[in-house]
């Protein structure tokens, strides 16, 4: 038997420090701290993922909104409801906050939190940067929504084409805000894809090796590293439309020799990838919600880990197809056309293992799986109007026509958005230790199914019919009036369903069911721990012996960490075999000063060129002061080699 | 399902502090060379378009920057690589006297190259704001300034530190082998500026 203290004089968790009191020891050391200051300080990826999620769903409802005022105006011919010059600004911020905002960030916050549970760790590596980036991407949805209130909403559309965003012709700051917007956002997804992947690769629990990692990780490790290739290209892009309009380069300007398709090509270099940095997070969730719903494990695991990396692959050879209209050589459209149509094979080879593990398992059609097959349904019609898209004769008919947004509100929304709904239902007992209502998820799920295909069926329609998107009204006569009509009706429906939603998460948060740990009896070793989690996450490390460790009997532990101080398990990137011991840092609020400087300096830079120079001081003085060590007298563990 | 857990592997006895890939600050540094580099290589691309599109390269009466800032600069850069691979062994080999030293010297090198590099922007013969070509050009330049002057106040804080107490603890050697490994990572990036400002517009 060891004694409690070891020879050295550290207290660790083991066979004889256990139970009860460890769980007090550790707590104390990993909890954040009292009040607004410890809420400020925390750097645990479960309280950060939990505000990230927070902020997303409220951005999620102010685009609502914005999309709401869209469709009254749309409702009728001729209407008058909002003027153009507003419209403008309305469809430019419902785009760019349902995917900068809300879609992208709602993804890092569900990976924030579920990742370490899900490999057996107790936090993110590099959990202040974790910090700093929520900091950010707080700063970036403010800098927008605040310039919107002021009249100085971005309304150059969300993908803010040059020349129309160049200084010529888009005066004044709102172009500006909308450029910054993207910087304080990319800086954000930045951090926290850098967190995530070394999370991935050096935290996993013993002996989950890459080839038993859940399929939700696998999808968020690909993704990361998407995210990491593509995100620089639209941070670039942007930085670029600014020094235009700011110091006069002429990147953009044709006169000059500039070029403004350089922009689209450094915009959709991003913007084709950042579709399946939304996408592939949600096939994650379906690929676990499959798993835990049916009781066996996803049919075909090496075919799925292989198709996620292949879509983050061929996501980068395609974004042409979105300048199909700008005129190429012919053999660019046959590349672009055969690339558009080869991804939807990866896709499709998920769709059919998805399927696969319904027929041949037990699925219990709760509301979790419900949105599951809600989003096949859905997702599967969206993806074929998008191999349609992919064809040049057709996308030259319905460029830039409703049809289009038909396409992509199908697959944002039935292949992210309903997936991501099934995903906040089977996690909210883990996430609030509360079960959602399974009678108000069900009549939710059926309300918003329904009323999403009257909403944005009818557009693909329309979009034949030649209606162009972003007008903001259309003469009476032209035959789109009914099934604009429709249309806005579901809208109406829609964001009832939604709102459902909403007060299903409330109601429950207050007075749902009591969750155990395990409630669905799902595999994961997320549901290992207690619903909500302790700060520290397990007692002792799970050691992970096959693909669905719950559904063993054996519970092998690893033991050994320190308690006194925050300490995580390095393990080695292929096999997670149990490496070395590093210190985890603390509760700190430099993150939020660091942010802070940062935010001053993005936000003075839109006026002059000189808060880039002036503004980098204070933004290097706080991230030395993060990086400067807090405690120099604490002596290190002497060095066991 | 069992309540009690199996004890199965002690992690007590795992090292605290490890270099090169075993590291977490080796697998940020790594993500982070991943990020710079895939602007860098953007604003190649970007380079190369507006090149394309240009009838020359530079466009007259424009003259291509002056050599002499710029290769010396290079040339120190290159040289630089002496003294920073034998901090990057101290601190591996935890030599904290040696480690100090370097370090002072590689602080002196980054002051050194941070004066060549002002040199360099008036040596460009063009202003940002002229063409694409000037804007092109200096949006290389400004890139890799904003890198390098990172890595020289890293390497300034490094050394600091790393004369107080804390600078006998493990950790720090690894903080200094990977400030080594960015530093690598600083000059290899800059051949190819070096290329493209300098000797592109000769060719062209």
């Amino acid at each position: 038997m060891k004694p409690e203290y070891d020879p050295d004089g550290y207290r660790r968790d083991g066979p004889d420090f256990t139970g009860e009191p460890l769980h007090a020891k550790l707590t104390e050391t990993w909890r954040d701290g009292p009040g607004l200051l410890g809420w400020i300080r925390s750097v645990d990826h479960k309280s950060i993922g939990r505000r990230y999620l927070v902020t997303a769903l409220v951005f999620l409802a102010l685009g609502g909104v914005l999309a709401a005022l869209m469709r009254l105006q749309l409702s009728g011919a001729e209407r008058e409801i909002i003027g153009p010059d507003r419209y403008n600004q309305i469809f430019t911020m419902h785009g760019t906050t349902m995917m900068f905002l809300f879609a992208v960030p709602v993804m890092d916050a569900m990976a924030i939190y579920l990742v370490p549970l899900m490999i057996g760790t107790r936090n993110t590596a590099f959990p202040r940067l974790n910090a700093f980036s929520y900091w950010m991407y707080l700063a970036g949805g403010l800098l927008l929504w605040i310039a919107f209130v002021l009249n100085v909403g971005p309304d150059a559309g969300w993908f803010s084409y040059v020349p129309l965003a160049g200084p010529e012709f888009s005066p004044g700051k709102r172009i500006d805000v909308w450029a910054q917007m993207v910087t304080f956002t990319e800086v954000a997804a930045l951090a926290v894809a850098v967190s995530l992947t070394a999370t991935i690769l050096k935290k996993r629990a013993p002996g989950m090796t890459l080839a038993r990692m859940p399929l939700f990780v696998w999808s968020i490790l690909v993704v990361s590293l998407m995210v990491i290739f593509s995100m620089p290209s639209v941070a670039t892009a942007s930085g670029l439309l600014l020094s235009d309009r700011l110091v006069g380069t002429q990147f953009y300007n044709s006169y000059e020799f500039g070029d403004s398709l350089l922009w689209q090509h450094l915009f959709w270099f991003f913007g084709h990838p950042e579709v399946y940095i939304i996408f592939l997070p949600a096939a994650g969730f379906v690929s676990e919600i499959v798993q835990a719903f049916t009781g066996r494990r996803t049919f075909g695991y090496t075919a799925i880990v292989l198709a996620l990396i292949a879509t983050g692959l061929l996501a980068f050879g395609l974004w042409v197809h979105h300048m199909f209209a700008t005129g190429l050589p012919r053999l660019g459209y046959a590349f672009y056309t055969a690339a558009s149509m080869a991804v939807s094979i990866p896709t499709g080879i998920q769709i059919f293992c998805w399927l696969a593990t319904i027929w041949t398992g037990r699925p219990r059609f709760m509301v979790p799986l419900l949105w599951v097959v809600g989003f096949v349904v859905t997702f599967v019609i969206g993806g074929l109007s998008g191999v349609m898209l992919a064809s040049v004769p057709i996308d030259l008919q319905v460029h830039d026509t409703y049809f289009v947004v038909a396409h992509f509100h199908y697959v944002l929304i039935g292949g992210a958005v309903f997936p991501l709904l099934g995903a906040i239902t089977y996690w909210f007992p883990k996430f609030t230790g509360r079960m959602m209502s399974e009678r108000l998820g069900k009549v939710g799920f059926w309300l918003s199914f329904l009323s999403f295909h009257a909403t944005f069926f009818p557009m693909h329609i329309m979009g034949i019919e030649g209606m162009p998107r972003r007008i903001y009204t259309y003469p009476a006569g032209m035959g789109w009036e009914t099934l604009n009509l429709i249309s806005s009706l579901g809208a109406v429906v829609f964001a009832t369903s939604v709102g459902i939603f909403v007060v299903n998460m409330l109601l429950s948060l207050r007075k749902g069911e009591r969750a155990p740990d395990n409630p669905w009896n799902a595999s994961g070793l997320e549901w290992a721990t207690s619903s909500p989690p302790p700060p520290y996450n397990f007692a002792h490390l799970p050691i992970v012996q096959d693909h669905t460790p719950m559904w063993n009997d054996e519970r092998p532990v690893a033991y050994g960490l320190r308690v006194e101080d925050r300490e995580m398990l390095i393990s080695t990137v292929i096999e997670a075999v149990p490496d070395v011991r590093e210190p985890s840092p603390n509760p700190t609020a430099w993150p939020l000063i660091a942010a802070a400087a940062s935010t001053v300096l993005f936000v003075a830079s839109m006026f002059t060129p000189w808060a880039v120079v002036i503004g980098a001081v204070p933004v290097a003085a706080a991230l030395i002061a993060w990086f400067w060590p807090k405690d120099m007298n604490h002596e290190g563990e002497p060095v066991i080699e | 399902m069992s309540d009690k857990p199996q004890f199965n592997i002690d992690l007590a006895p795992l090292p605290t502090h490890a270099f090169g890939h075993r590291a977490l600050t080796w697998w940020g540094l790594v993500a982070f060379f991943l990020i710079e580099g895939t602007a860098f290589a953007v604003a190649i691309a970007a380079y190369f378009y507006l090149m394309n599109l240009d009838p020359a390269w530079p466009p007259p009466p424009f003259l291509p920057p002056e050599l002499l800032a710029g290769t010396l600069f290079t040339v120190l850069l290159l040289l630089s690589e002496l003294p920073n691979t034998l901090a990057k062994k101290a601190a591996e080999s935890e030599d904290l006297p040696a480690l100090r030293k370097l370090l002072v010297v590689m602080s002196l090198v980054g002051l050194a190259l941070m004066i060549i590099r002002g040199f360099e922007f008036v040596s460009l013969n063009v202003l940002w704001y002229q063409n694409a070509y000037g804007s092109a050009v200096w949006l290389l330049l400004v890139l890799h300034t904003t890198h390098i002057a990172t890595d020289w106040v890293d390497t300034l804080v490094l050394t600091a530190l790393m004369h107080t107490k804390e600078g006998t603890k493990g950790r720090r050697f690894v903080d200094c082998a990977e400030n080594a490994t960015y530093w690598r990572f600083v000059w290899l990036v800059w051949l190819p500026m070096y290329a493209l400002i300098y000797w592109l517009p000769r060719i062209a």
